[in-house]
């Protein structure tokens, strides 16, 4: 297995993409609802739609989510990953 | 009709209160829980709010075997961690009131996220079932979920349903009787905790054992302590002696990040469920939701198909609305006042004109703007069960951010073109503070169909052919009024700071006319509520203003009112008789023309447009219309904004706000019109 050394924010992630979310950097009170819709660190993502500006759409734990691109540049995760997907 | 309802919920909860079992319907949005409430209570139900909150609160009764039963319809929330008002008053419910059974409705397409919410309840010792509705939904994304599985992992009874085909209500009601008579004891197995943190959790329940205040139950609030949760740790800190909170926080700083490793455990505990329960035959099928979403939520074709829609509803309002708001305007009201003339010709004549133009006149003709707003009504909860509404919101979601706000915002201004009551009320959807108080704060800007009516009288009176540009200026003018508001307040009030977006995507499912037709009905008798009480007051005063003290108009306390204003009103071109038009459209807006109707001494039919025309120059004409368009909300506006921030503090800001806006861009365009014409 390779090593992945650094992560990236959600938003970076393209249509079509993988991939597994490794750390929330969003303040509490919204890691509290981010977690609670699944985006917990280890969650498989799935990127539906995301176009490089305005909000975007994930699936995450066999929903769909819209996110603001500011949240999701909150989201560090890993690209690819083996996590189980919707 | 709206009192003798209100009075009949109110008589059947107290007949209900005493012993009746209490069922509490719990589930996140989007799960088909109003569908379900809808179906057992049909309109036996009573919508009003939380104590002390702007959140709705439903509640209805229904027979079973010959029992009555109460059906408490929870607020929908994805977790039952202090987020939000919503998630604490679902928790305090099942803590405090102790349901006899609580239907936690989750969905069978989407299984993972929507057991979520039962990996909680689990946690509450609460007699659980499970509602494992939208089988069919589930069947069409290729999903097969066994119930019996799901049943034998949880504790509790899954019963598998489609609450929107009515489909497996008959077995839900049999379990809720076997819970309900003992036959069956639900015993629900919550998650345990991560191995990781089971040590920490242990701990802080060891230090807090004994000492926690009833009726709480011990685990659960050492496991809310160990999440962060805002109100249990504050709840605790009051009741915990000094020292050992000192102990129980030293152990809480030392984990802070414990809420996420909690979540996850949940979502692994989900994990293991769904894997035993599910299976997927087909994998990798593109489903129907992904394929409309590509043109839906498309950032061009979504806004290319949302003016579409948008286009299509005020189309269906103006065809079909607004004739049948003037036939009710001239084959009913007309024809009431007629008769009520009549029939009280004996009595002093105050009490005429108080039935008649106050009473009839007033409350009527806002009554008669109910066909279009149930046209609205209608199109919007169309639009919102299909789950088209959360792809609006995502689109418009860059607008929005230029006022700080985000695409949730939107769905409350939209509503607010049919009326800006329910604009103003539908802010509750948005969930922090800030956003939803400017939201409130700029919704008046959204031109209601009110306004609408006076811009659709006044502006081909004055203008002629040119009436349709003039209008279409008008109602662009408001709304970038709106979105230049919005920028501002967002700087000067709220610093700039933005609330985040995060919302869910429902999947697209066929409409549900019994859930549209209730919603329909409850918010139009909200509405006629408002116009039985609150305009109905308004529309008295100002017909005693008008009438008194000699029973002339032109010498009544309205028009030395006007005449006292007119200097200001001369700043925007105005006589004292457009100055009064304006000051009476605070009770209901198109009372403008009404006015107009009594100064000039003639009825809005017979002949007013030819003697504006006559009367007012352009530049007057055109800033007439502008002060009107941007006027202080009307009063049932006003009224309702209190009411939802709570404070009179905001409602007279915003009238304030709106009386500079106003008096300002009329003044404006009365100079630019006069110099650009003369």
């Amino acid at each position: 297995m390779e090593k992945v050394i650094s992560f990236l924010p959600l938003a970076e992630i393209g249509p079509g993409e993988r991939a597994v979310v490794r750390r929330l950097q969003a303040g509490r009170a919204v890691e509290n609802r981010l977690a609670a819709l699944g985006l917990t660190p280890g969650a498989a993502v799935e990127m539906v739609q995301n176009y490089g500006r305005g909000p975007l759409i994930v699936n995450v734990r066999g929903a769909r989510l819209a996110l603001g691109r500011g949240e999701a540049a909150k989201i560090l995760v890993e690209r690819g990953g083996n996590g189980r997907m919707p | 009709m709206a009192e003798c309802h209100d009075l009949s919920g109110r008589a059947v909860a107290l007949a209900v209160e005493t012993g009746a079992p209490l069922i509490a319907l719990a589930g996140q949005p989007n799960m088909g829980k109003s569908t379900l409430f809808n179906l057992l209570t049909g309109l036996n139900q009573h919508v009003g709010n939380w104590p002390g909150k702007t959140v709705e609160r439903r509640e209805g009764h229904f027979d079973l075997n010959g029992r009555r039963l109460r059906l408490v319809d929870l607020p929908g929330t994805y977790s039952l961690t202090a987020n939000s008002p919503e998630e604490v008053i679902a928790r305090e419910f099942v803590v405090r009131e102790k349901p006899d059974a609580v239907v936690a409705v989750v969905s069978a397409a989407n299984l993972e996220r929507s057991l979520y919410l039962v990996a909680e309840l689990a946690a509450l010792d609460a007699p659980l079932v499970v509602a494992l509705n939208m089988m069919d939904v589930a069947a069409q994304e290729g999903l097969q979920v066994e119930a019996h599985v799901l049943e034998a992992a949880l504790g509790v009874p899954v019963v598998p349903m489609v609450a929107s085909r009515a489909q497996g209500v008959r077995a839900l009601l049999d379990v809720i009787e076997a819970v309900l008579t003992g036959q069956r004891r639900p015993q629900p197995r919550p998650p345990e905790v991560r191995a990781d943190h089971a040590a920490i959790l242990a701990q802080i329940e060891a230090l807090i054992a004994g000492r926690v205040p009833a009726p709480y139950p011990q685990a659960w609030v050492a496991l809310k302590l160990l999440e962060g949760d805002a109100e249990v740790t504050r709840r605790m800190q009051e009741s915990l002696p000094a020292e050992t909170w000192q102990a129980v926080h030293a152990v809480l700083r030392a984990h802070d990040d414990a809420f996420l490793a909690v979540a996850s455990g949940r979502y692994e505990w989900i994990g293991r469920l769904v894997r035993a329960a599910v299976t997927r035959p087909r994998v990798g099928q593109i489903g129907l939701t992904e394929r409309l979403d590509r043109w839906a939520a498309h950032p061009f074709w979504g806004l290319v198909l949302l003016a579409g829609i948008l286009g299509l509803v005020f189309g269906l309002t103006f065809t079909v609305g607004a004739p049948l708001q003037t036939w009710l305007e001239e084959a009913v009201i007309a024809p009431l006042a007629g008769l009520a003339s009549e029939a009280l010709s004996g009595a002093p004549f105050w009490v005429q004109g108080l039935v008649v133009d106050g009473l009839i006149g007033g409350v009527g003709s806002v009554l008669t703007f109910l066909p279009i707003l149930v046209i609205f009504f209608a199109a919007f909860a169309l639009l919102e069960d299909v789950g088209y509404m959360a792809r609006a919101a995502y689109v418009m979601d860059n607008l929005m951010h230029l006022m700080g706000l985000h695409g949730k915002s939107f769905l409350p201004l939209f509503l607010g073109f049919g009326c800006n009551v329910p604009a103003v009320m539908g802010a509750r959807v948005i969930d922090s503070w800030p956003a939803r108080l400017l939201t409130i704060l700029i919704a008046p800007l959204v031109p209601c169909t009110a306004r609408m009516a006076v811009v659709a009288f006044l502006a081909p009176a004055f203008f002629g052919a040119q009436a349709i540009w003039v209008t279409w200026g008008l109602v662009l003018l408001s709304l970038t009024m709106l979105v230049v508001s919005g920028v501002v307040f967002n700087r000067l009030l709220f610093k700039g700071q933005r609330s985040a977006f995060i919302m869910e995507m429902p999947l697209y499912h066929l409409p549900n006319l019994r859930t549209i037709g209730l919603l329909v009905w409850q918010r139009s008798l909200s509405f006629v509520q408002k116009a039985g009480t609150a305009i109905l007051g308004m529309a008295l005063v100002v017909w005693l203003l008008s009438y008194l003290p000699g029973g002339d108009l032109n010498s009544s306390y309205l028009a030395r009112f006007g005449q006292f204003l007119e200097p200001v009103g001369r700043w925007m071109g105005f006589d004292w008789r457009l100055t009064v038009a304006l000051l009476t459209s605070f009770p209901a807006k198109e009372n403008a023309i009404a006015t107009l109707g009594v100064l000039f001494g003639v009825s809005p039919e017979g002949g007013l447009t030819s003697l504006l025309t006559a009367s007012y120059p352009t530049a007057t004409a055109l800033s007439f219309l502008v002060t009107t368009m941007l006027f202080i909300p009307c009063m049932a506006t006003v009224a309702v904004t209190r009411q939802e921030t709570g404070s009179w503090r905001w409602a007279l800001f915003s009238v304030l706000f709106y009386l500079v806006l106003s008096v300002a861009a009329g003044t404006a365009t009365y100079h630019l019109a006069a110099w650009i014409g003369g």
